[in-house]
């Protein structure tokens, strides 16, 4: 199970990376990938969406089921990953690569968990 | 409390993802993924545990006429070796389950029932039965795995005799002799299958299940074998256009409804004359091809042009070898030809497909 050192994490596997003090990308990480399976659709957010952490802000769909990404923290959508439209089985291959949104004027990110407490906290859901 | 079947150590051992299914755990998938085990069995060969599988011996003078009362298909002119597809019917015209039907012998036959209406079978059999016959449920005493793809009949070869591979689809050999070192399994091999592509199911004693798995596994390595779950089961039979009970069928849709073989001017069958009285069907089943972005699934309804519900999804998902989502779904009989364009709600959201012919998938292509 990969977990970059410098990404912050979400309770729902979601990654978080600061771009600067106010700017991050954000992306699902390898255990959601994995526990997805096989993504075949993903309906991104749209550039100027105002999201509030915790929110649905778009959702994937495997073979199996569609699942909602939730926002790790509040901002305003100001790109999105259009290559994932026709591939988003970059989402399974290069999880940490291949970011979902880019998002400004974003709040704290103290409520997210490190890598090492991302770490334990997968490990405590697999059990 | 959910079964193991025999493989189930083997099946944890590979990396299968294991989930509660018709009363058993069984892999969903294993670490390949459903996409690259669907494409194996298009394009080389996937190993499926089925164990969960029912199996029902009816043996004696009556067992033909019991089967015949039981069963929409006529069994009367099958031979030793044989496998015909049928379905029991209750008193309403509905589907009890869907079934195969091995014959042994001229009095000795089993039937191959699903997992999930294992129990209500076995009841609705034992509640019907007439006369002289000898009914079992041998489930607990078989094992059963699928190998299937263009290359399961090369793999096969490998390990068994001519004289114990069945020469005819949905035909068997029930002394069949796998030779897997030190020693012969022994095992029905039958050449049916639930993928739309060739290939066998073999029936073993439980205790061969393991050792026979493993055979199959390494003998078939070189051909691109690998083990499938239930994921890659689903996407494979729904791209083959194949029913689930429970979804294509169910206690209140008639054969005739779900497009099934159903003969109404043979034999007599339980539930052949509730099936006439219902006349021409009100509905019938299409298949869809999803033509916007997403996967419409079960229960999703289907819209007309106008916006108007005119049916609902019984089976969806995304068909890897075609490329594009498909679902089975049931609309009205009349109207709406292969061609038309209609909607299928999918959580809200409004999304295009196109009524298509069936099967999405052919084998002989």
């Amino acid at each position: 199970m990969n977990i970059p050192e410098e990404l912050k994490y979400s309770k729902t596997h979601e990654w978080v990376k600061m771009l600067d003090e106010t700017t991050c990308e954000i992306g699902i990480t390898d255990f959601a990938q994995s526990e997805l399976g096989d993504l075949v659709f993903i309906n991104l957010p749209k550039v100027g969406d105002k999201v509030k952490a915790g929110d649905i802000f778009c959702d994937v769909e495997s073979v199996k089921a569609v699942s909602d990404v939730i926002s790790p923290v509040s901002g305003t959508v100001f790109a999105v990953n259009e290559t994932l439209i026709d591939a988003p089985q970059k989402l399974n291959e290069d999880p940490f690569g291949a970011w979902i949104a880019r998002m400004e004027g974003i709040s704290s990110t103290d409520e997210l968990m490190d890598a090492a407490e991302y770490k334990t906290f997968c490990a405590a859901e697999e059990a | 409390m959910d079964r193991k079947t025999p493989l189930y150590d083997v099946h944890e051992k590979l990396g299968g993802k294991i989930v509660p299914f018709g009363g058993y755990l069984l892999p969903v998938q294993y670490g390949t993924g459903v996409i690259t085990e669907h494409m194996a069995v298009r394009t080389k060969a996937g190993l499926f545990d089925v164990s969960h599988m029912g199996e029902l011996m009816f043996e004696g003078p009556d067992a033909v006429s019991n089967i015949q009362h039981l069963c929409t298909t006529d069994i009367s002119s099958m031979t030793d070796g044989q496998v015909r597809y049928g379905m029991m019917c209750n008193e309403k015209g509905g589907i009890v389950d869907d079934l195969v039907i091995c014959r042994m012998k001229a009095d000795k036959y089993m039937l191959v029932v699903n997992a999930g209406n294992h129990e209500k079978d076995a009841d609705w059999v034992t509640g019907h039965l007439t006369g002289d016959v000898k009914y079992k449920d041998i489930s607990e005493s078989v094992a059963q795995i699928a190998l299937q793809g263009p290359r399961a009949e090369t793999i096969l070869r490998k390990l068994c005799g001519e004289e114990s591979i069945p020469l005819r689809y949905y035909h068997f050999v029930e002394f069949g002799e796998i030779n897997t070192e030190p020693r012969r399994i022994n095992a029905l091999i039958s050449r049916t299958g639930y993928t739309g592509e060739r290939g066998f199911e073999l029936y073993c004693d439980p205790k061969d299940a393991v050792d026979l798995w493993n055979a199959l596994l390494m003998e078939g390595e070189a051909d691109g074998l690998i083990p499938c779950g239930l994921g890659a089961r689903d996407t494979l039979r729904l791209e083959a256009s194949m029913p689930l009970y429970g979804h294509e069928m169910n206690d209140d849709i008639s054969p005739v409804e779900a497009g099934l073989p159903c003969r109404l001017d043979g034999k007599d069958f339980l539930g052949k004359q509730a099936i006439i009285d219902r006349g021409s069907p009100d509905i019938r089943r299409v298949g869809l091809k999803i033509t916007g972005r997403g996967i419409a699934r079960e229960q999703c309804p289907v819209l007309d042009r106008d916006g108007r519900k005119i049916g609902w999804v019984s089976s969806g998902t995304f068909c890897p070898f075609l490329g594009y989502a498909a679902a089975m779904a049931y609309i009205p009989s009349d109207g709406y030809e292969p061609g038309t364009e209609v909607a299928v709600d999918v959580r809200g959201r409004l999304i295009e497909a196109v009524i298509v012919d069936l099967p999405f998938y052919n084998m002989n292509r």
